[in-house]
């Protein structure tokens, strides 16, 4: 037993060094989105497949809201007048959608991930 | 008002599932109104705290701060969760016996009263501070209508508070020599779910690696973002979409905790 387990708990070890040493590859593309009356400005956002994406979020309502996407399983706090930023992705081709959950009625928007 | 309901309920459940859990694991135990009542009062004023810091915490670790705080919290609840259990399988035998004797009056002695503190401290504290910048951002606002936000909030917190209290009775129906056991193996999943999460965070901020962002989707089935997945979540630790790291340390926990109270046992029967 601890014949498998050993190798497998050294690579498990390895794979989340290597998560260390990779952290945001240099290419991560980056997409700003801002906050305004409780809209967020673009509602639509396109991204290329298969990579990570950097989302900076200016959020210049003077209420707190949270980014959240059950699509990409993203929960993510933007305080009042704050910035925020957070890693998307990898995402494969599709459309996935967000909202803001303090102001869901009028803080939505989606993601449409293809190729340029 | 509805939707500020919701929003406070669904915080206020989360943690108060966990309080109530907890609670019932510890039923019966010396001094424990103390313990709780401070883990209770310490969550709330980290929920103010953390709230305060979260445009700071944002920035924190380039922007991933958030999620390396929760994972960093969560990490420490699992930590006092498995001391919890390991402490109950050295000396739960004997409270049980005490239990059975004094008809679940008083049990003295369980050490890891602490520890159960600061579990509700941190599930209060990372629900509360949501909450906290929620209503805070109401307040600044100066919405119209606020107070129609106000009273959903507070409605959601009673919400919350109720279904809480009605876990905590529910689990306590159980007859006390099996309760126990029940109330140990729920700890011992609110531990692996919580680990899970943390993992998950964790690879969320680039700090592991996600071992697979996606191992199934059950979405269909059960969305972990209504208010059934969200319960399941916060006791079980359900996810729809569970990232292959995050099942790994949900399997670990509990495999770990077996193997280490095992070994306690045996120590304990051959000395």
């Amino acid at each position: 037993m601890t014949r498998i387990l050993l190798p497998a708990a050294i690579a498990v070890a390895l794979f989340g060094l290597s998560g260390i040493v990779h952290a945001d590859a240099p290419a991560t593309p980056i997409v700003s989105l801002t906050l305004k009356s409780h809209v967020f400005v673009p509602a639509s956002l396109t991204v290329p497949p298969g990579v990570k994406v950097r989302i900076n979020l200016s959020n210049l309502d003077g209420a707190t809201e949270e980014f959240d996407s059950h699509d990409l399983k993203i929960e993510q706090l933007v305080t009042p007048h704050g910035r925020t930023s957070f890693v998307i992705g990898p995402l494969s081709p599709g459309t996935y959608t967000f909202m803001g959950e303090f102001h869901p009625d009028t803080a939505q928007g989606r993601i449409i991930v293809k190729e340029h | 008002m509805l939707a500020a309901l919701l929003i406070v309920f669904r915080e206020v459940l989360e943690a108060g599932l966990i309080i109530g859990v907890t609670l019932a694991a510890t039923e019966g135990v010396q001094r424990r109104f103390l313990w709780v009542t401070g883990g209770i009062l310490a969550g709330l004023i980290g929920a103010g705290v953390v709230a305060s810091l979260a445009q700071r915490l944002s920035e924190a670790f380039v922007g991933a701060g958030q999620d390396v705080f929760n994972a960093a919290v969560l990490i420490v609840a699992v930590v006092m969760l498995s001391w919890h259990i390991l402490w109950m399988s050295q000396h739960g035998r004997e409270m049980s016996a005490n239990m059975k004797a004094m008809g679940r009056a008083v049990v003295d002695g369980d050490r890891t009263l602490w520890a159960i503190a600061v579990v509700i401290a941190i599930a209060i504290l990372r629900e509360g501070s949501e909450v906290v910048l929620f209503l805070v951002g109401i307040g600044v606002e100066g919405t119209e209508g606020a107070w129609r936000l106000w009273v959903g909030g507070l409605g959601g917190l009673v919400l919350g508070a109720v279904c809480s209290v009605l876990l905590y009775r529910g689990i306590l129906a159980i007859p006390a020599r099996r309760l126990f056991a029940v109330t140990g193996g729920l700890i011992i999943l609110l531990a692996a779910g919580m680990a899970g999460q943390a993992a998950a965070f964790l690879a969320r901020a680039n700090i592991v690696s996600a071992l697979g962002d996606q191992l199934w989707d059950s979405s269909a089935i059960l969305r972990d973002d209504g208010i059934a997945g969200r319960v399941l979540h916060a006791l079980v630790g359900y996810s729809d979409r569970p990232m292959g790291v995050q099942a790994l340390a949900y399997v670990t926990v509990p495999v770990v905790l077996f193997a280490l109270s095992r070994a306690i046992t045996r120590q304990q029967t051959a000395s």
